[in-house]
């Protein structure tokens, strides 16, 4: 019997104590750099796109919401032709993050996506591409790759050195 | 019957309707309106806000909570039994209702100053139990059926020591009439003479509205909503209507007996005192749902047979006994 007298005043007690609502619109949860919530394509510090199009997060997505199609312009470098995420299906696991050997695909912290149709969930190129380099600045994808690119011959890179003529090094 | 309290011929017919229109307006809004007290208070209990958007504080979620519950789907499956299954909800409502009509709110506001006052309550209220075993019975579902037989056996568990719990005050009355249990408190509450009778009273209470820690017909966690798991839409809405109107029966009367009715300093007018206390008691009734785990039926059971009425007869026998001695 006491100790359900003393329940009652320990819950009544609650009355004063801070709450721990957060008041969502106008009050935000603060969200840390590496959260993972949207979707984006970066820019190299260039302003060329990052994405060459691989396929691996394609290939890395556990519910298949990613589709590109690759191609080559004129220079031979590689780019998505067109690059669709449908948000209704996707989970946020990050896998297509993890799995871009370009630093292109990133998740951003961002959830406030919520729609009444489902259409305007599909996200297209124009609508993942960004104006930033994300979580990696300064990096570029075409500048460190050891082999010629199309865009750029071998050696041409960034810290490369010249292929060394084998030939010269025949004794 | 006429009451010192009450100068005859002072309240008309006329007057004496707008009297009990005046009641029933109030009681279904507070009833309604409770929706909202409850889900503040348990919020805040529980370290959260609550509903506060719609409206100044939130107040307008009973609207919300009402306009859906009247828009939703009145089903009635068709294994049930029809006419059962419609009358039981009307049964808590009515029975509740039929209760207050003896309780007075403030020195002339009283429906009926019954001179059998708190035995019509006691005989009102129990009335209550029909709607859940009818509902649960009528509904041919096992966990209606069995939330049916726990409120049956938590009927036989409280409805003993709570018109017992009571005699006291009667003895030290003189009168069943509420009118005149409120005058006998003029000096002294029947609190402070009678404390084991406002415990016991009240715990017959909660275990009598089906509130937690009694809500064992109900039981959301075992027999997923007991008696009313087949209702729907505003029938639904009818048990909890009888529900928030139980609790504010209960804390009228607790107020009224034991701890003076409408009696108070009189900066403030009878009926505001009346309120107070009652709200008083409803913020208790909400604070033992945050605070109490449920018992099972038949531990309840056990304690109001071996525990409680033992109890509530000594102290009948004692108030008896002072009571004969300073007759003397």
């Amino acid at each position: 019997m006491l100790s359900h007298i003393r329940t009652m005043w320990l819950v009544f007690v609650h009355l004063f104590h801070k709450k721990a609502t957060i008041q969502y619109p106008e009050e935000k949860i603060k969200l840390h750099p590496r959260y993972k919530g949207r979707i984006v394509l970066t820019k190299d510090p260039d302003g060329g796109e990052r994405c060459v199009g691989c396929y691996l997060c394609a290939a890395a997505c556990p519910v298949d919401c990613i589709a590109l199609q690759a191609a080559e312009d004129e220079n031979g470098r590689r780019y998505p032709e067109f690059f669709r995420i449908n948000f209704s299906r996707c989970i946020f696991c990050g896998y297509c993050e993890e799995a871009c050997p370009t630093y292109a695909i990133q998740l951003i912290p961002d959830f406030e996506m919520a729609d009444y149709n489902r259409q305007n969930l599909v996200f297209e190129k124009e609508d993942l591409l960004i104006d930033s380099q994300g979580k990696y600045p300064g990096y570029n994808f075409y500048k460190v790759a050891g082999v010629a690119m199309g865009v750029k011959e071998k050696g041409e890179g960034d810290s490369e050195e010249s292929p060394v003529d084998i030939h010269a090094l025949l004794p | 019957m006429q009451h010192i309290w009450i100068a005859p011929g002072l309240i008309t017919v006329p007057q004496h309707i707008w009297i009990v229109l005046g009641i029933l307006f109030v009681l279904l809004n507070i009833a309604a309106g409770l929706i909202w007290v409850e889900r503040r208070l348990l919020a805040l209990w529980q370290d959260r806000l609550g509903p506060n958007r719609a409206g100044p504080l939130g107040i307008l979620i009973v609207l919300a909570d009402t306009l859906k519950l009247f828009f939703k789907e009145d089903w009635i499956p068709p294994f049930a039994d029809k006419w059962l299954f419609i009358a039981a909800p009307a049964i808590v409502v009515g029975s509740v209702l039929m209760s207050f009509v003896i309780i007075p709110f403030a020195p002339h506001i009283v429906v009926a100053d019954l001179n059998i006052g708190l035995l019509f309550f006691l005989a009102m209220s129990s009335l209550g139990v029909y709607s859940i075993v009818l509902g649960g019975w009528a509904s041919n579902n096992k966990y209606s059926l069995l939330g049916a037989l726990r409120g049956a056996s938590q009927m036989i568990a409280y409805e003993v020591f709570m018109g017992l719990s009571l005699m006291g005050v009667v003895m030290l009355t003189g009168s069943f009439s509420l009118g005149d249990i409120v005058a006998a408190q003029k000096h002294t509450w029947f609190i402070l003479t009678q404390p084991l009778g406002f415990i016991i009273f009240f715990i017959a209470g909660i275990a009598e509205t089906h509130r937690l820690p009694f809500d064992i017909p109900e039981a959301e966690s075992e027999l997923i909503a007991g008696y009313h798991a087949e209702y729907s839409g505003m029938k639904f809405g009818m048990f909890f209507i009888g529900e928030y109107l139980g609790i504010t029966l209960i804390s009228a009367m607790t107020a009224t007996i034991f701890f003076g009715g409408w009696l108070g300093p009189s900066f403030l007018p009878p009926w505001a005192w009346f309120f107070l206390k009652t709200f008083l008691f409803i913020g208790l009734f909400i604070l033992l749902r945050a605070s109490l785990p449920r018992p099972r039926y038949d531990q309840l059971i056990g304690y109001g047979w071996k525990v409680l009425l033992p109890v509530v007869l000594g102290n009948l026998l004692i108030t008896g006994a002072i009571a004969l001695w300073l007759k003397k």
